[in-house]
């Protein structure tokens, strides 16, 4: 009888051997399909047992902090309300709502998931429960400032429309101010949710508004850094002058049929800086738009999906100046089909106070460690060399002239060059609805701080009158911090 | 050295493993090393001791590995229940206690086991009495659709088909030492096939009616499966005739097929595993919950597994996640604990186990103990395969234990008297002439 016996020991090897079979397949060969259906909930509880790391500002005050949940379960706070929602965002896996916002970009970080080496070490040791840390860039007194400026001045227009700020140092790209109004308080995601105004929204990176004369900087630096203009270079600003058949009228109907660059930026004439678009042509416009980043999304360390590209827009997607579509002479002066992000127009302020390259901007400082130490920088990264660094000291000139003389005075400091240029859109001339804006960098001869500063569907506002105060309270904060830290 | 000075030295790492685990668990539910588990691993290397010395006095001559094989399996399940539920560590333990006196029980009252032949119909008719308990109205008791346990006072769950799978084994193996000459010559000659006289083949027929009555009455395809391969198997190495087992494996599988499309939860069950994830048959009562979490637990466990007690059995907050962890789901859990590793080391401590009960059959001099000793490692290995074979989808998952793993007394107990049956087989076989 030991045949048969070996032969049905034979046959209980191979049942046993497709038992591990069988294991080995959902262990290793299935086992990401596994994580991956949508009945298994295991990703999402093992993500509610992580302490999530906390989000850090540049002065140390906690953004957003895990707290012990129910059980061995965390969640997720934000002592600062209302003031960073739309810029961290938020984090409640137990919602079964995905993350938004810097929770979201930094995800893996936060959730100590970041380095190939810890993990697999926490998959020796089994413990790898906690999150790094995220230190940003961000400066809450600033923001507050930018928060209550920017209500104010809704509230001020009896509209209570939205409007936003974002400032950065051009030198590093680091972000300090990314302020959004309305916000919401992430602690009440379902009010923020129904209330109007969209508060979810940021429009520093969502927005997306004509940008008026600002952007007459962008047709100054490919004036000048093609080689065809000179800040003393003559054009003709006539009042009234037809571009593309259509007559284009200065503001306050103003007639400078001889002006140079330096003055036509500085009292913002239309008809000239059209002029100047018109000869520079489609080619060389798209070339400049494009090394300031627009055409494409903010090169920011922000969810892709919560950032939106500027340019002109036919039928809701991007297009380039080159397109017939374009009236090139309009979109000099930032009309026509142009649309922007708050964002963008910051980095055209940002590259000519870097001497001509922009740099990448970024809310990330740096990873820290459970323990609070640094495990990795965040490095300064370079987007673009936008111009010549002789182009970036004309037009620096040209827009401290702004606020010296121009349009922009009230952006104005004790004591500090301010370089700047005003803006304000026509949104609906018949009821007199305007979109204000303002861009500026400062000190104008060693610049730190860039921003942009804009206010939706104003009541008749200027860039001049209702944006640039607010961009001299945010940069007084911003340049007095920075002097006092050296 | 000597067969059991083998079986004490090998009993060691069995004890150091417990402790090892006891230690690990402890470490990660309280993030310290407390004595207590040198303490467990003591107690339990003083009670396989115990029984060592036991093995010495009543089969000196018995396989030095098959104890401290139960031994290694036995340190697996207590520390995989401890990591799962103290409490229920605690019975466990007492279980092991109890397994190991009806252990001891079984080596000295029936060191000659062979006059059970004696008692071969009264065992089997007390079997198949076992197996309709939990059918008896008051006291059978139904789980997910199959009547497997029978409560008694006291509130605790009686599992006779442990025991019944013992019994039928024993009859088999005395009915067939007699038999299996006329089963092999045969009496008729029908399409060149021998075909046994009616009443020699009568009982068999008995046996595979036994098995389909099972499946219809108890209602669970995996116990049935147990008890007629075990069955297929004892006839096979009987005759050593590949025909009987083929066609009783087409009758069963024409039973089964019946069943699984007839018979409510056993087609529930059926399509539960060919679908697991099918969102209906996942939300579904008695559904395919059970089976999908026991594949996500597995998926998560990887190649090096998560570490003891770091697998997900629970939600955060403390919610039922993996169903039944401690019993049908055990695997499951050492899987996403240990990995596909701690899975192949288990697999091969049941392989060795079995490899050694084919040994003791092989090395037997006479039919009733070969047969024997073939049948219990042959039921033992099945069981391990309906249960592993279901928590991985390799067939239906129906409700049996692992082996001396899973929480379960009945399981704990039945299955240390198969062991001693089986070195009481060995000590015979090896004792020297």
């Amino acid at each position: 009888m030991t045949r048969p016996i070996v032969r049905l020991f034979a046959l209980f090897t191979i049942l046993f051997a497709v038992l591990v079979g069988f294991t080995a397949k959902w262990t290793v060969f299935d086992a990401k399909n596994l994580r991956d259906n949508p009945l298994n909930k295991r990703v999402l509880l093992e993500e509610l047992q992580i302490d999530r790391g906390t989000i850090f500002a540049q002065n140390g005050t906690v953004l957003a902090k895990s707290v012990k949940g129910v059980g061995k379960s965390w969640k997720r706070e934000y002592p600062m309300g209302d003031l960073f929602a739309q810029t961290i965002g938020w984090s409640y896996p137990a919602r079964g709502i995905p993350d938004t916002g810097t929770e979201l970009f930094r995800r893996d970080a936060l959730l100590g998931k970041s380095d190939a080496l810890s993990a697999a070490f926490g998959q020796i040791n089994g413990h790898k429960k906690i999150g790094n840390g995220l230190k940003t860039w961000l400066d809450p007194e600033a923001q507050r400032v930018a928060m209550r400026d920017l209500q104010q001045a809704a509230a001020q227009d009896g509209t209570g429309h939205g409007g936003a700020v974002v400032a950065m140092d051009p030198r590093t790209g680091a972000v300090k101010v990314m302020a959004s109004i309305p916000s919401f308080a992430p602690s009440d995601l379902n009010a923020a949710r129904t209330s109007t105004g969209s508060p979810l929204l940021n429009r520093v990176t969502q927005g997306q508004y004509p940008p008026g004369s600002t952007f007459k900087v962008v047709t100054a630096v490919a004036a000048i850094d093609s080689g065809k203009y000179t800040p003393e270079s003559l054009v003709d600003g006539s009042n009234g002058q037809p571009f593309s058949g259509v007559p284009l009228n200065n503001d306050d109907n103003g007639d400078y049929p001889n002006v140079n660059l330096t003055d036509a930026l500085t009292f913002s004439v239309n008809t000239a800086w059209a002029n100047v678009a018109t000869s520079l042509g489609r080619d060389t416009m798209t070339t400049y738009m494009r090394r300031f980043g627009f055409d494409r999304k903010p090169e920011l360390d922000y969810p892709a999906d919560q950032m939106l590209p500027s340019g002109a827009r036919v039928k809701g997607t991007i297009v380039p100046p080159t397109d017939f579509n374009v009236d090139l002479g309009r979109l000099g002066i930032g009309q026509d089909k142009l649309t922007v992000t708050p964002i963008q127009m910051m980095e055209v302020a940002a590259a000519v106070a870097n001497k001509g390259v922009l740099m990448q901007p970024r809310i990330g400082d740096k990873i820290l460690d459970p323990d609070g130490q640094t495990l990795r920088r965040i490095v300064a990264e370079k987007q673009s060399r936008v111009m010549k660094p002789s182009t970036a000291a004309s037009v620096n000139q040209m827009m401290q002239r702004v606020v010296d003389e121009g349009t922009g005075t009230a952006a104005s400091l004790q004591g500090i060059q301010v370089a700047g240029k005003t803006g304000t859109a026509q949104i609906d001339p018949a009821a007199n609805v305007t979109q204000p804006w303002f861009i500026a960098f400062a000190p104008a001869n060693n610049p730190t701080i860039a921003i942009a500063v804009t206010l939706e569907r104003s009541q008749g506002g200027f860039g001049g009158t209702v944006a640039a105060p607010i961009a001299r309270d945010v940069l007084e904060v911003l340049l007095r911090q920075a002097g006092s830290t050296g | 050295m000597k067969a059991r000075n083998r079986e004490l030295f090998a009993l060691i790492p069995a004890s150091l493993l417990l402790a090892g685990g006891f230690a690990a668990v402890f470490i990660q539910s309280k993030s310290k090393i407390s004595s207590l588990s040198l303490s467990y691993g003591a107690i339990f290397l003083g009670l396989c001791l115990a029984g060592h010395i036991v093995v010495r006095l009543t089969v000196p001559d018995a396989d030095p590995y098959m104890f401290p094989l139960v031994a290694v399996l036995a340190s697996i399940g207590l520390v995989m229940i401890y990591r799962i539920n103290t409490d229920l560590a605690l019975q466990q333990a007492q279980w092991f206690v109890i397994g190991l006196i009806l252990f001891a029980a079984t080596l000295v009252f029936l060191r000659d086991y062979r006059k059970l032949e004696r008692y071969r119909y009264t065992i089997a008719a007390v079997s198949l009495g076992l197996l309709l308990l939990p059918r008896v109205p008051g006291i059978g008791q139904q789980v997910n659709g199959a009547y497997l346990g029978v409560r008694l006072p006291g509130g605790v769950v009686f599992q006779p088909t442990e025991f019944a799978k013992i019994g039928i084994v024993i009859f088999l193996a005395s009915y067939l030492r007699d038999t299996r000459q006329v089963l092999v010559q045969g009496g008729h000659k029908i399409l060149g096939l021998n075909i046994p006289r009616l009443k020699h083949l009568g009982p068999l027929l008995l046996i595979w009616g036994a098995a389909m009555f099972m499946l219809i009455f108890i209602r669970d395809l995996g116990s049935s499966l147990m008890f007629f391969g075990g069955f297929l198997a004892v006839l096979y190495v009987a005759t050593g005739k590949v025909s009987y087992p083929f066609v009783g494996l087409l009758l069963f599988s024409l039973g089964a097929w019946f069943l699984g499309t007839h018979v409510g939860h056993v087609h529930d069950r059926v399509d539960a595993w060919l679908n697991p994830f099918d969102p209906v048959l996942y939300n579904r009562t008695g559904g395919s919950y059970q089976l999908a979490q026991s594949l996500f637990a597995q998926g998560d466990g990887g190649v090096l597994g998560k570490g003891l007690g770091e697998g997900m059995i629970t939600t955060p907050s403390g919610g039922a996640l993996v169903p039944a962890p401690q019993t049908d789901l055990i695997y499951a859990v050492i899987v996403d604990d240990l990995g596909l590793t701690g899975a192949c080391g288990v697999i091969a401590c049941y392989l060795l186990f079995v490899a050694r009960g084919f040994k003791a059959a092989t090395m037997a001099r006479d039919s009733f103990s070969t047969l024997l000793a073939a049948g219990l490692t042959s039921v033992f290995a099945l069981q391990v395969f309906v249960i592993v074979g279901g928590v991985t989808k390799v067939i239906p998952l129906t409700g049996v234990t692992l082996p001396f793993i899973s929480y379960g007394g009945s399981s704990m107990v039945a299955n240390f008297v198969l062991l001693a049956l089986l070195l009481l087989v060995s000590d015979r076989a090896r004792r020297p002439a």
